[in-house]
């Protein structure tokens, strides 16, 4: 049993995904987005392993390494694209990419 | 009074704000190398969460994967991207240590937390009553959950064809 209570955890995990979430609605820069991305990925983390600490169970800790590997692979393809986007447009603005055309 | 301020609470809840601070600031910088020293604050800051909250291994693969290994591939695309194209023009220029003095006391708070609970005898004895073995975390993930790891490996190759054939210069064979 933790001495730290669920609900604070949560409320961390919750404040830690809004801003991520706000990243990335309110930024253009798409560099910007991707790092909101991974700062929400790393709030679902802190909600799953501190419910895998109130119950004493390992799931929480076996979830967050799944999200971690999410996480590796979302990077490698979204910087991927981002640099042929950076090749394509000689821009990393959200709004070059509005006309679904190459 | 000294018992109060060392309990495992109260360095949640500043390892929590370190967080929430260093999120606010990656989210509102304008230059981005300034934003990924905050992202790597924030990440720190989330692993000494962890670890308080008795998950010492999932500390060790936030520091080890996500600030060692994501953050760098971040700083990479960044340099390749070239700084003089991003919104560094509109960034004022460098002032000596302006720009890396928040984040760097920031890990400082984070660097005294983490020694004051490896060092008080109190804290570790009350974090040993809690923790989640890694061994259990192993014997779960290679029993019950066998196939979420094959998946999570598939992922990553899948991550890794794309990450090759989309970088790839139009030269050599490259297209979207």
């Amino acid at each position: 049993m933790t001495t730290i209570p669920l609900e604070h955890v949560l409320i961390l995990a919750s404040i830690l995904f809004i801003i991520g979430f706000v990243g990335v609605i309110v930024r253009k820069n798409t560099l910007f987005m991707l790092m909101s991305l991974e700062v929400m990925l790393n709030a679902v983390g802190v909600a799953f392993i501190g419910a895998g600490s109130v119950w004493q169970a390992a799931d929480g800790q076996v979830m967050f390494i799944l999200i971690l590997t999410l996480a590796a692979a979302e990077v490698a393809v979204g910087l991927a694209l981002l640099v042929r986007m950076q090749h394509c447009f000689k821009s990393l603005d959200i709004d070059c990419l509005n006309q679904l055309k190459g | 009074m000294i018992k109060e301020l060392a309990s495992i609470e109260s360095l949640f809840y500043l390892a929590a704000s370190i967080a929430v601070i260093a999120s606010l600031k990656v989210v509102s910088r304008k230059n981005t190398i300034h934003a990924l020293l905050y992202l790597v604050v924030s990440l720190l800051a989330v692993a000494v969460c962890f670890y308080l909250m008795g998950a010492p291994f999932a500390a060790g693969l936030e520091v080890i994967v996500y600030a060692g290994a994501i953050l760098v591939l971040f700083v990479f695309a960044v340099m390749m991207f070239g700084l003089s194209q991003d919104d560094v023009k509109h960034a004022p220029q460098a002032k000596g240590i302006s720009h890396w003095v928040g984040p760097v006391i920031l890990a400082l708070c984070l660097l005294a937390e983490i020694l004051f609970t490896i060092e008080s005898a109190d804290v570790q004895q009350r974090l040993n009553a809690t923790i989640v073995s890694s061994k259990d975390v192993g014997i779960l993930l290679y029993g019950p959950y066998l196939l979420a790891v094959e998946i999570a490996s598939f992922l990553l190759l899948a991550g890794l064809v794309a990450g090759y054939h989309y970088a790839k210069p139009e030269a050599q064979g490259g297209h979207l």
